[in-house]
Protein backbone atom coordinates (compact mmCIF):
# COMPACT_ATOMS: atom_id res chain seq x y z
CA UNK A 1 0.00 0.00 0.00
CA UNK A 2 1.17 3.50 -0.64
CA UNK A 3 2.23 5.67 2.26
CA UNK A 4 1.13 8.93 0.69
CA UNK A 5 -1.69 9.09 -1.78
CA UNK A 6 -2.95 12.24 -3.45
CA UNK A 7 -6.21 11.77 -5.33
CA UNK A 8 -6.82 14.29 -8.10
CA UNK A 9 -6.31 17.49 -6.12
CA UNK A 10 -7.07 20.89 -7.61
CA UNK A 11 -6.15 24.26 -6.18
CA UNK A 12 -7.58 27.44 -7.64
CA UNK A 13 -6.67 30.94 -6.49
CA UNK A 14 -9.59 32.87 -7.92
CA UNK A 15 -9.54 32.19 -11.65
CA UNK A 16 -5.95 30.92 -11.60
CA UNK A 17 -5.79 27.15 -11.37
CA UNK A 18 -2.36 26.49 -9.84
CA UNK A 19 -2.77 22.72 -9.53
CA UNK A 20 -5.21 20.95 -11.80
CA UNK A 21 -6.38 17.40 -11.06
CA UNK A 22 -2.99 15.96 -10.01
CA UNK A 23 -2.62 12.55 -8.39
CA UNK A 24 0.39 10.97 -6.75
CA UNK A 25 1.15 7.73 -4.96
CA UNK A 26 4.34 7.26 -2.94
CA UNK A 27 5.35 3.81 -1.66
CA UNK A 28 7.10 3.39 1.72
CA UNK A 29 10.88 3.81 1.36
CA UNK A 30 10.55 5.53 -2.02
CA UNK A 31 12.35 8.69 -3.07
CA UNK A 32 10.09 10.65 -5.36
CA UNK A 33 11.17 13.76 -7.21
CA UNK A 34 8.81 16.41 -8.55
CA UNK A 35 10.21 18.48 -11.40
CA UNK A 36 8.84 21.05 -13.77
CA UNK A 37 9.47 24.56 -15.06
CA UNK A 38 8.98 27.65 -12.88
CA UNK A 39 5.33 28.28 -12.13
CA UNK A 40 4.35 24.67 -12.77
CA UNK A 41 2.63 24.45 -9.38
CA UNK A 42 5.20 22.29 -7.61
CA UNK A 43 5.34 24.27 -4.38
CA UNK A 44 1.55 24.72 -4.41
CA UNK A 45 1.24 20.95 -4.72
CA UNK A 46 3.62 20.58 -1.73
CA UNK A 47 1.61 23.09 0.26
CA UNK A 48 -1.54 21.05 -0.37
CA UNK A 49 0.15 17.85 0.81
CA UNK A 50 1.46 19.47 4.01
CA UNK A 51 -1.75 21.35 4.73
CA UNK A 52 -0.41 24.86 4.29
CA UNK A 53 -3.75 25.55 2.65
CA UNK A 54 -6.68 23.27 1.73
CA UNK A 55 -7.31 21.97 -1.81
CA UNK A 56 -10.28 23.27 -3.81
CA UNK A 57 -11.15 19.65 -4.54
CA UNK A 58 -9.58 16.23 -4.21
CA UNK A 59 -8.27 14.13 -1.32
CA UNK A 60 -4.98 13.48 0.45
CA UNK A 61 -4.40 10.21 2.27
CA UNK A 62 -1.56 9.32 4.61
CA UNK A 63 -1.25 5.61 5.21
CA UNK A 64 -4.81 5.08 3.99
CA UNK A 65 -6.28 7.74 6.29
CA UNK A 66 -7.95 10.78 4.73
CA UNK A 67 -6.11 13.85 6.05
CA UNK A 68 -7.57 16.43 3.66
CA UNK A 69 -9.27 18.27 6.52
CA UNK A 70 -6.43 17.85 9.05
CA UNK A 71 -4.62 21.10 9.99
CA UNK A 72 -0.96 21.45 9.03
CA UNK A 73 0.19 21.45 12.65
CA UNK A 74 -1.56 18.12 13.27
CA UNK A 75 -0.18 16.53 10.11
CA UNK A 76 3.27 16.95 11.68
CA UNK A 77 2.17 14.74 14.56
CA UNK A 78 0.94 12.15 12.03
CA UNK A 79 4.44 11.87 10.60
CA UNK A 80 4.73 14.55 7.94
CA UNK A 81 7.78 16.81 8.07
CA UNK A 82 8.83 19.41 5.53
CA UNK A 83 11.51 21.92 4.65
CA UNK A 84 10.95 25.09 2.66
CA UNK A 85 12.32 26.51 -0.56
CA UNK A 86 13.71 29.46 1.37
CA UNK A 87 15.27 27.94 4.48
CA UNK A 88 13.01 28.36 7.51
CA UNK A 89 15.05 28.20 10.71
CA UNK A 90 15.43 30.05 14.02
CA UNK A 91 18.35 32.27 12.97
CA UNK A 92 19.25 33.69 16.40
CA UNK A 93 19.36 30.31 18.10
CA UNK A 94 22.20 27.80 17.94
CA UNK A 95 21.98 24.65 15.84
CA UNK A 96 21.47 22.67 19.03
CA UNK A 97 18.64 24.93 20.21
CA UNK A 98 16.99 24.75 16.79
CA UNK A 99 16.94 20.98 16.91
CA UNK A 100 15.90 21.01 20.58
CA UNK A 101 12.60 22.73 19.75
CA UNK A 102 11.83 19.99 17.22
CA UNK A 103 12.87 17.15 19.54
CA UNK A 104 10.79 18.49 22.44
CA UNK A 105 7.78 18.98 20.20
CA UNK A 106 8.08 15.42 18.93
CA UNK A 107 8.47 14.08 22.49
CA UNK A 108 5.15 15.71 23.41
CA UNK A 109 6.83 18.12 25.84
CA UNK A 110 5.79 21.33 24.05
CA UNK A 111 3.30 22.43 26.72
CA UNK A 112 5.55 21.60 29.67
CA UNK A 113 6.62 24.59 31.77
CA UNK A 114 9.34 22.51 33.45
CA UNK A 115 11.56 19.60 32.48
CA UNK A 116 13.38 17.09 34.65
CA UNK A 117 16.95 15.86 34.35
CA UNK A 118 16.10 12.52 32.81
CA UNK A 119 13.98 14.11 30.09
CA UNK A 120 16.67 16.72 29.45
CA UNK A 121 19.23 13.93 29.03
CA UNK A 122 16.96 12.06 26.62
CA UNK A 123 16.40 15.21 24.60
CA UNK A 124 20.16 15.90 24.54
CA UNK A 125 20.83 12.38 23.26
CA UNK A 126 18.29 12.79 20.49
CA UNK A 127 19.84 16.13 19.49
CA UNK A 128 23.30 14.55 19.32
CA UNK A 129 21.89 11.78 17.17
CA UNK A 130 20.45 14.33 14.72
CA UNK A 131 23.72 16.29 14.71
CA UNK A 132 25.65 13.15 13.79
CA UNK A 133 23.14 12.15 11.11
CA UNK A 134 23.43 15.56 9.43
CA UNK A 135 27.17 16.00 10.20
CA UNK A 136 26.63 19.22 12.14
CA UNK A 137 28.27 18.17 15.41
CA UNK A 138 31.11 20.68 15.04
CA UNK A 139 28.72 23.56 14.37
CA UNK A 140 26.32 22.55 17.16
CA UNK A 141 26.86 25.64 19.34
CA UNK A 142 27.02 28.22 16.59
CA UNK A 143 24.07 30.40 15.64
CA UNK A 144 22.23 28.91 12.68
CA UNK A 145 22.03 32.36 11.08
CA UNK A 146 25.83 32.44 10.87
CA UNK A 147 26.23 29.12 9.06
CA UNK A 148 26.79 28.55 5.35
CA UNK A 149 23.73 28.02 3.17
CA UNK A 150 24.44 24.29 2.92
CA UNK A 151 24.82 23.89 6.68
CA UNK A 152 21.63 25.90 7.28
CA UNK A 153 19.82 23.51 4.96
CA UNK A 154 21.31 20.56 6.83
CA UNK A 155 20.11 22.08 10.10
CA UNK A 156 16.62 22.48 8.67
CA UNK A 157 16.67 18.84 7.57
CA UNK A 158 17.94 17.86 11.05
CA UNK A 159 14.90 19.59 12.58
CA UNK A 160 12.60 17.75 10.19
CA UNK A 161 14.28 14.43 11.06
CA UNK A 162 13.91 15.14 14.78
CA UNK A 163 10.15 14.97 14.26
CA UNK A 164 10.59 11.23 13.47
CA UNK A 165 8.72 11.66 10.20
CA UNK A 166 7.24 8.79 8.24
CA UNK A 167 7.52 10.95 5.16
CA UNK A 168 9.93 13.79 4.52
CA UNK A 169 9.01 16.55 2.06
CA UNK A 170 11.89 18.71 0.82
CA UNK A 171 11.12 21.79 -1.27
CA UNK A 172 14.14 22.50 -3.48
CA UNK A 173 16.77 21.47 -0.95
CA UNK A 174 19.63 22.67 -3.17
CA UNK A 175 18.02 25.93 -4.31
CA UNK A 176 20.54 28.74 -4.71
CA UNK A 177 23.54 26.57 -3.82
CA UNK A 178 26.94 26.26 -5.44
CA UNK A 179 28.57 23.00 -6.55
CA UNK A 180 30.09 22.12 -3.21
CA UNK A 181 26.93 22.77 -1.18
CA UNK A 182 24.69 20.98 -3.68
CA UNK A 183 27.00 17.99 -3.40
CA UNK A 184 26.86 18.16 0.41
CA UNK A 185 23.05 18.33 0.61
CA UNK A 186 22.51 15.72 -2.14
CA UNK A 187 24.87 13.41 -0.21
CA UNK A 188 22.84 13.93 2.95
CA UNK A 189 19.58 13.11 1.15
CA UNK A 190 21.15 10.02 -0.40
CA UNK A 191 22.33 8.76 3.01
CA UNK A 192 18.91 9.37 4.55
CA UNK A 193 17.23 7.49 1.75
CA UNK A 194 19.63 4.60 1.17
CA UNK A 195 20.95 3.98 4.69
CA UNK A 196 18.09 5.05 6.92
CA UNK A 197 15.28 4.18 4.55
CA UNK A 198 13.31 7.41 4.79
CA UNK A 199 10.42 7.97 2.43
CA UNK A 200 11.20 11.27 0.72
CA UNK A 201 9.35 13.52 -1.70
CA UNK A 202 11.44 16.35 -3.10
CA UNK A 203 11.05 19.21 -5.51
CA UNK A 204 14.30 19.86 -7.32
CA UNK A 205 15.67 21.97 -10.13
CA UNK A 206 19.11 20.41 -10.39
CA UNK A 207 18.63 17.57 -12.89
CA UNK A 208 21.84 15.78 -11.87
CA UNK A 209 20.51 15.57 -8.33
CA UNK A 210 17.10 14.36 -9.51
CA UNK A 211 18.35 11.68 -11.88
CA UNK A 212 20.94 10.45 -9.39
CA UNK A 213 18.67 10.19 -6.38
CA UNK A 214 15.08 9.58 -7.42
CA UNK A 215 13.38 6.21 -7.67
CA UNK A 216 10.53 7.79 -9.58
CA UNK A 217 9.92 11.24 -11.03
CA UNK A 218 6.74 13.20 -11.68
CA UNK A 219 6.75 16.13 -14.08
CA UNK A 220 4.35 19.05 -13.65
CA UNK A 221 3.70 21.77 -16.23
CA UNK A 222 1.19 24.56 -15.84
CA UNK A 223 -0.43 22.82 -12.91
CA UNK A 224 -1.05 19.52 -14.66
CA UNK A 225 0.72 16.17 -14.59
CA UNK A 226 2.81 15.82 -17.73
CA UNK A 227 4.54 12.51 -17.08
CA UNK A 228 5.41 10.09 -14.33
CA UNK A 229 7.89 7.22 -14.21
CA UNK A 230 11.42 6.04 -13.49
CA UNK A 231 14.32 8.37 -14.33
CA UNK A 232 15.01 6.39 -17.52
CA UNK A 233 11.39 6.60 -18.65
CA UNK A 234 11.26 10.33 -17.94
CA UNK A 235 14.54 10.97 -19.81
CA UNK A 236 13.15 9.14 -22.84
CA UNK A 237 9.70 10.76 -22.72
CA UNK A 238 9.15 13.00 -25.79
CA UNK A 239 6.63 15.24 -24.01
CA UNK A 240 9.12 15.95 -21.21
CA UNK A 241 11.88 16.63 -23.71
CA UNK A 242 9.60 19.04 -25.51
CA UNK A 243 8.68 20.83 -22.29
CA UNK A 244 12.28 21.16 -21.15
CA UNK A 245 14.21 21.52 -24.38
CA UNK A 246 11.63 22.94 -26.72
CA UNK A 247 10.34 21.04 -29.75
CA UNK A 248 12.45 20.65 -32.88
CA UNK A 249 9.82 22.19 -35.14
CA UNK B 1 32.42 13.11 22.12
CA UNK B 2 29.05 14.27 23.32
CA UNK B 3 29.99 13.56 26.96
CA UNK B 4 32.84 16.02 26.71
CA UNK B 5 31.08 18.82 24.86
CA UNK B 6 27.88 19.11 26.90
CA UNK B 7 29.34 19.58 30.41
CA UNK B 8 31.89 21.99 28.95
CA UNK B 9 29.07 24.12 27.56
CA UNK B 10 27.11 23.98 30.83
CA UNK B 11 30.20 25.13 32.75
CA UNK B 12 30.68 28.04 30.46
CA UNK B 13 27.11 29.30 30.76
CA UNK B 14 27.18 28.91 34.55
CA UNK B 15 30.35 30.92 34.84
CA UNK B 16 28.91 33.63 32.67
CA UNK B 17 25.57 33.87 34.42
CA UNK B 18 26.69 33.61 38.01
CA UNK B 19 28.35 37.00 38.48
CA UNK B 20 25.75 39.42 37.04
CA UNK B 21 22.99 37.46 38.77
CA UNK B 22 24.72 37.75 42.14
CA UNK B 23 25.32 41.45 41.50
CA UNK B 24 21.65 42.12 40.72
CA UNK B 25 20.40 40.37 43.84
CA UNK B 26 23.08 41.96 46.03
CA UNK B 27 22.00 45.40 44.85
CA UNK B 28 18.30 44.65 45.33
CA UNK B 29 18.75 43.18 48.82
CA UNK B 30 20.92 46.06 50.06
CA UNK B 31 18.72 48.85 48.67
CA UNK B 32 17.36 50.09 52.04
CA UNK B 33 20.94 50.42 53.34
CA UNK B 34 22.42 52.61 50.60
CA UNK B 35 19.34 54.24 49.13
CA UNK B 36 19.10 57.18 51.57
CA UNK B 37 22.71 58.13 50.77
CA UNK B 38 21.90 58.60 47.08
CA UNK B 39 18.76 60.60 47.77
CA UNK B 40 16.23 57.82 47.26
CA UNK B 41 13.43 56.58 49.46
CA UNK B 42 11.82 53.20 50.07
CA UNK B 43 8.61 53.80 48.15
CA UNK B 44 10.68 54.74 45.08
CA UNK B 45 12.60 51.47 45.31
CA UNK B 46 9.34 49.55 45.67
CA UNK B 47 7.96 51.35 42.63
CA UNK B 48 11.02 50.34 40.59
CA UNK B 49 10.40 46.68 41.47
CA UNK B 50 6.66 46.96 40.74
CA UNK B 51 7.19 48.44 37.29
CA UNK B 52 10.20 46.20 36.73
CA UNK B 53 7.97 43.18 37.32
CA UNK B 54 5.26 44.58 35.03
CA UNK B 55 7.82 45.23 32.28
CA UNK B 56 9.41 41.79 32.69
CA UNK B 57 5.94 40.27 32.51
CA UNK B 58 5.19 42.19 29.33
CA UNK B 59 8.58 41.19 27.97
CA UNK B 60 7.69 37.49 28.07
CA UNK B 61 5.32 38.44 25.29
CA UNK B 62 7.25 41.26 23.62
CA UNK B 63 10.85 40.05 23.77
CA UNK B 64 10.45 36.29 24.12
CA UNK B 65 7.34 35.51 22.05
CA UNK B 66 7.72 38.36 19.56
CA UNK B 67 4.12 39.50 20.02
CA UNK B 68 3.25 43.15 20.63
CA UNK B 69 0.93 44.33 23.35
CA UNK B 70 0.25 48.02 23.86
CA UNK B 71 -2.50 47.29 26.36
CA UNK B 72 -0.84 45.73 29.36
CA UNK B 73 -2.22 48.50 31.55
CA UNK B 74 -5.41 46.41 31.50
CA UNK B 75 -3.82 43.61 33.52
CA UNK B 76 -1.76 46.00 35.64
CA UNK B 77 -4.84 48.08 36.49
CA UNK B 78 -7.16 45.11 37.01
CA UNK B 79 -4.54 43.68 39.38
CA UNK B 80 -4.60 46.96 41.29
CA UNK B 81 -8.40 47.02 41.45
CA UNK B 82 -8.53 43.32 42.39
CA UNK B 83 -6.33 43.96 45.41
CA UNK B 84 -8.24 47.15 46.21
CA UNK B 85 -11.65 45.47 46.11
CA UNK B 86 -10.60 42.85 48.65
CA UNK B 87 -9.08 45.36 51.08
CA UNK B 88 -11.80 47.95 50.64
CA UNK B 89 -14.93 45.77 50.61
CA UNK B 90 -14.10 42.42 52.08
CA UNK B 91 -11.18 41.60 54.36
CA UNK B 92 -7.90 43.09 55.65
CA UNK B 93 -5.62 40.45 54.17
CA UNK B 94 -2.64 41.19 51.95
CA UNK B 95 -2.31 37.60 50.64
CA UNK B 96 -5.99 37.50 49.67
CA UNK B 97 -5.67 40.92 48.06
CA UNK B 98 -2.77 39.62 45.96
CA UNK B 99 -4.74 36.49 45.08
CA UNK B 100 -7.67 38.62 43.88
CA UNK B 101 -5.26 40.79 41.87
CA UNK B 102 -3.88 37.69 40.14
CA UNK B 103 -7.29 36.13 39.50
CA UNK B 104 -8.83 39.29 38.04
CA UNK B 105 -5.84 40.26 35.88
CA UNK B 106 -5.07 36.75 34.65
CA UNK B 107 -8.70 35.91 33.88
CA UNK B 108 -8.98 39.10 31.82
CA UNK B 109 -5.70 38.25 30.07
CA UNK B 110 -6.90 34.73 29.26
CA UNK B 111 -10.24 36.01 27.96
CA UNK B 112 -8.90 38.90 25.89
CA UNK B 113 -6.02 36.73 24.69
CA UNK B 114 -8.46 34.08 23.46
CA UNK B 115 -10.43 36.71 21.56
CA UNK B 116 -7.27 38.08 19.92
CA UNK B 117 -5.32 34.87 19.33
CA UNK B 118 -6.22 34.52 15.65
CA UNK B 119 -4.97 38.03 14.85
CA UNK B 120 -1.35 38.88 14.22
CA UNK B 121 0.88 41.93 13.97
CA UNK B 122 -0.72 45.34 14.01
CA UNK B 123 -4.28 43.95 14.34
CA UNK B 124 -3.30 42.09 17.47
CA UNK B 125 -1.59 45.20 18.86
CA UNK B 126 -4.62 47.41 18.13
CA UNK B 127 -6.93 44.96 19.88
CA UNK B 128 -4.72 44.94 22.97
CA UNK B 129 -5.14 48.73 23.20
CA UNK B 130 -8.89 48.47 22.60
CA UNK B 131 -9.44 45.96 25.39
CA UNK B 132 -7.36 48.05 27.79
CA UNK B 133 -9.38 51.17 26.98
CA UNK B 134 -12.62 49.24 27.59
CA UNK B 135 -11.32 48.37 31.07
CA UNK B 136 -10.32 51.99 31.62
CA UNK B 137 -13.76 53.35 30.75
CA UNK B 138 -15.55 50.74 32.83
CA UNK B 139 -13.43 51.69 35.85
CA UNK B 140 -13.91 55.37 35.07
CA UNK B 141 -17.71 55.14 34.76
CA UNK B 142 -18.69 52.57 37.36
CA UNK B 143 -18.68 55.05 40.22
CA UNK B 144 -20.45 52.97 42.86
CA UNK B 145 -17.90 50.14 42.71
CA UNK B 146 -14.65 51.59 41.46
CA UNK B 147 -14.91 55.12 42.80
CA UNK B 148 -14.84 56.44 39.25
CA UNK B 149 -12.38 59.21 38.46
CA UNK B 150 -11.24 59.53 42.07
CA UNK B 151 -10.40 55.85 42.21
CA UNK B 152 -10.81 53.30 44.93
CA UNK B 153 -9.65 54.79 48.22
CA UNK B 154 -10.05 54.29 51.91
CA UNK B 155 -8.11 51.06 52.28
CA UNK B 156 -4.67 50.18 53.58
CA UNK B 157 -2.47 47.17 53.00
CA UNK B 158 -2.70 44.76 55.93
CA UNK B 159 0.25 43.51 58.02
CA UNK B 160 1.36 39.94 57.28
CA UNK B 161 0.67 37.25 59.87
CA UNK B 162 2.94 34.24 60.17
CA UNK B 163 1.45 32.36 63.14
CA UNK B 164 2.29 34.46 66.18
CA UNK B 165 4.63 36.74 64.20
CA UNK B 166 3.37 39.91 62.61
CA UNK B 167 5.34 41.61 59.89
CA UNK B 168 4.05 45.13 59.75
CA UNK B 169 4.39 45.99 56.08
CA UNK B 170 1.66 48.58 56.54
CA UNK B 171 3.64 51.09 58.56
CA UNK B 172 7.21 50.07 57.84
CA UNK B 173 8.40 51.04 54.36
CA UNK B 174 11.53 48.89 54.55
CA UNK B 175 9.53 45.79 55.44
CA UNK B 176 7.11 46.56 52.63
CA UNK B 177 10.05 46.86 50.23
CA UNK B 178 11.22 43.41 51.27
CA UNK B 179 7.71 42.05 50.81
CA UNK B 180 7.70 43.43 47.26
CA UNK B 181 11.19 42.03 46.70
CA UNK B 182 10.08 38.57 47.90
CA UNK B 183 7.14 38.56 45.47
CA UNK B 184 9.44 39.87 42.74
CA UNK B 185 11.95 37.08 43.47
CA UNK B 186 9.29 34.37 43.24
CA UNK B 187 7.97 35.79 39.98
CA UNK B 188 11.37 36.18 38.31
CA UNK B 189 12.29 32.67 39.49
CA UNK B 190 9.17 31.32 37.80
CA UNK B 191 9.95 33.30 34.65
CA UNK B 192 13.51 31.98 34.50
CA UNK B 193 12.23 28.43 34.94
CA UNK B 194 9.63 28.94 32.23
CA UNK B 195 12.18 30.24 29.74
CA UNK B 196 14.36 27.16 30.30
CA UNK B 197 11.42 24.82 29.71
CA UNK B 198 10.02 23.34 26.51
CA UNK B 199 7.03 25.70 26.74
CA UNK B 200 9.30 28.73 27.08
CA UNK B 201 11.43 27.55 24.18
CA UNK B 202 8.30 27.23 22.05
CA UNK B 203 7.66 30.95 22.73
CA UNK B 204 11.17 31.85 21.58
CA UNK B 205 10.68 29.64 18.53
CA UNK B 206 7.51 31.58 17.65
CA UNK B 207 9.44 34.84 17.99
CA UNK B 208 12.16 33.55 15.68
CA UNK B 209 9.95 31.98 13.01
CA UNK B 210 6.21 31.27 13.44
CA UNK B 211 5.96 29.30 10.19
CA UNK B 212 8.80 26.99 11.09
CA UNK B 213 7.32 26.56 14.57
CA UNK B 214 3.95 25.52 13.14
CA UNK B 215 5.63 22.98 10.89
CA UNK B 216 7.42 21.53 13.90
CA UNK B 217 3.98 20.57 15.21
CA UNK B 218 3.52 23.45 17.65
CA UNK B 219 0.10 25.15 17.42
CA UNK B 220 1.25 28.77 17.25
CA UNK B 221 -2.03 30.55 18.14
CA UNK B 222 -2.53 28.42 21.23
CA UNK B 223 1.03 29.03 22.43
CA UNK B 224 0.72 32.79 21.83
CA UNK B 225 -2.46 32.72 23.90
CA UNK B 226 -0.68 30.85 26.71
CA UNK B 227 2.19 33.32 26.59
CA UNK B 228 -0.26 36.22 26.67
CA UNK B 229 -2.03 34.77 29.71
CA UNK B 230 1.22 34.12 31.57
CA UNK B 231 2.36 37.64 30.71
CA UNK B 232 -0.93 39.05 32.05
CA UNK B 233 -0.44 36.97 35.20
CA UNK B 234 2.91 38.57 36.04
CA UNK B 235 1.68 42.04 35.12
CA UNK B 236 -1.37 41.61 37.37
CA UNK B 237 0.91 40.63 40.27
CA UNK B 238 2.73 43.92 39.69
CA UNK B 239 -0.63 45.72 39.59
CA UNK B 240 -1.66 44.20 42.93
CA UNK B 241 1.61 45.34 44.48
CA UNK B 242 1.02 48.81 42.99
CA UNK B 243 -2.31 49.10 44.83
CA UNK B 244 -0.66 47.98 48.07
CA UNK B 245 2.16 50.46 47.55
CA UNK B 246 -0.15 53.44 46.99
CA UNK B 247 -3.08 52.32 49.16
CA UNK B 248 -5.38 53.23 46.34
CA UNK B 249 -6.33 52.10 42.84
CA UNK B 250 -7.44 54.61 40.25
CA UNK B 251 -8.30 54.52 36.54
CA UNK B 252 -4.91 55.91 35.46
CA UNK B 253 -3.45 52.47 36.31
CA UNK B 254 -5.59 51.18 33.40
CA UNK B 255 -4.84 54.07 31.04
CA UNK B 256 -2.90 53.54 27.81
CA UNK B 257 -0.14 55.82 29.09
CA UNK B 258 0.79 53.07 31.56
CA UNK B 259 0.80 50.51 28.72
CA UNK B 260 3.17 52.76 26.80
CA UNK B 261 5.40 53.35 29.81
CA UNK B 262 5.77 49.61 30.39
CA UNK B 263 6.68 49.07 26.72
CA UNK B 264 9.25 51.91 26.93
CA UNK B 265 10.81 50.33 30.03
CA UNK B 266 11.11 46.94 28.32
CA UNK B 267 12.51 48.35 25.08
CA UNK B 268 14.85 50.80 26.80
CA UNK B 269 16.26 48.12 29.08
CA UNK B 270 16.59 45.48 26.38
CA UNK B 271 13.83 43.20 25.13
CA UNK B 272 16.13 40.31 24.40
CA UNK B 273 17.67 40.19 27.84
CA UNK B 274 16.00 38.73 30.88
CA UNK B 275 16.85 41.59 33.28
CA UNK B 276 16.69 44.37 30.70
CA UNK B 277 13.14 45.51 31.55
CA UNK B 278 14.09 45.85 35.23
CA UNK B 279 16.98 48.14 34.29
CA UNK B 280 14.61 50.04 31.99
CA UNK B 281 12.11 50.41 34.83
CA UNK B 282 14.83 51.59 37.24
CA UNK B 283 15.96 54.27 34.78
CA UNK B 284 12.42 55.31 33.89
CA UNK B 285 10.99 55.46 37.41
CA UNK B 286 14.03 57.20 38.89
CA UNK B 287 14.16 59.79 36.12
CA UNK B 288 10.42 60.33 36.36
CA UNK B 289 10.73 60.93 40.09
CA UNK B 290 13.75 63.21 39.76
CA UNK B 291 12.71 65.26 36.71
CA UNK B 292 9.04 65.59 37.67
CA UNK B 293 10.14 67.37 40.86
CA UNK B 294 11.65 70.07 38.62
CA UNK B 295 9.27 70.29 35.67
CA UNK B 296 5.86 69.02 34.66
CA UNK B 297 7.36 68.27 31.25
CA UNK B 298 9.27 65.26 32.58
CA UNK B 299 7.91 63.05 29.79
CA UNK B 300 9.73 65.03 27.09
CA UNK B 301 13.05 64.36 28.84
CA UNK B 302 12.30 60.67 29.17
CA UNK B 303 11.25 60.71 25.52
CA UNK B 304 14.60 62.17 24.49
CA UNK B 305 16.48 59.58 26.54
CA UNK B 306 14.34 56.84 25.02
CA UNK B 307 15.13 58.04 21.50
CA UNK B 308 18.84 58.17 22.35
CA UNK B 309 18.79 54.64 23.72
CA UNK B 310 16.93 53.28 20.68
CA UNK B 311 19.37 55.04 18.33
CA UNK B 312 22.61 54.16 20.09
CA UNK B 313 21.71 50.89 21.84
CA UNK B 314 19.12 49.30 19.53
CA UNK B 315 19.12 46.22 21.73
CA UNK B 316 18.52 48.25 24.88
CA UNK B 317 20.78 49.17 27.78
CA UNK B 318 21.39 45.53 28.63
CA UNK B 319 21.34 44.41 25.00
CA UNK B 320 25.08 44.40 24.56
CA UNK B 321 25.37 41.63 27.17
CA UNK B 322 23.07 39.43 25.12
CA UNK B 323 25.24 40.26 22.12
CA UNK B 324 28.38 39.12 23.90
CA UNK B 325 26.79 35.85 24.97
CA UNK B 326 26.11 34.99 21.36
CA UNK B 327 29.50 35.96 20.05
Amino acid sequence: MSLLEVRSVTKAFGSLVAVNDVSLSVAPGELRAIIGPNGAGKTTFFNLITGFFPPTSGHILLDGKDITEVAAVDRVGMGMARTFQITEIFPELTVRENIRVAVESQAGLRLRPWINRRQTAEVDDKIDEMLVATRLTEQADRLVGELSHGDQRSAEIAMALALKPRILLLDEPTAGMGEQETFQVAGLIRRLHKHTGYTIVLIEHDMRVVFNLADRIMVLTEGTLLAEGTPDEIAANPAVQAAYLGTAE
Amino acid sequence: MSETTIPAMADRTQQRNWLPLAAIWLVLITVPIWLPYVGGYNALASRVLVFGLAAMGLNLLLGFTGTMSFGHAAYFGLGAYGAGFVLRYWIHSTPLAMLAAILLGTAAGALFGALMAKRTGIYFAMLTIAFAQICYYVAYSWNSVTGGYDGLRGFQRAPLHFGPYIVNIRDNGVLFYYFVLAVFAICTGLMAMLLRSPLGRSFIAIRENPRRTRFLGIPVERHVWISFTISAFFTSVAGGLYALLNNFADPTALFYVISGNIVIMAVMGGMRSFWGPLIGAAVFVTLQDYISSMTVNWMSFIGMIFVAVVLFFPRGLLGFIGRRRRA
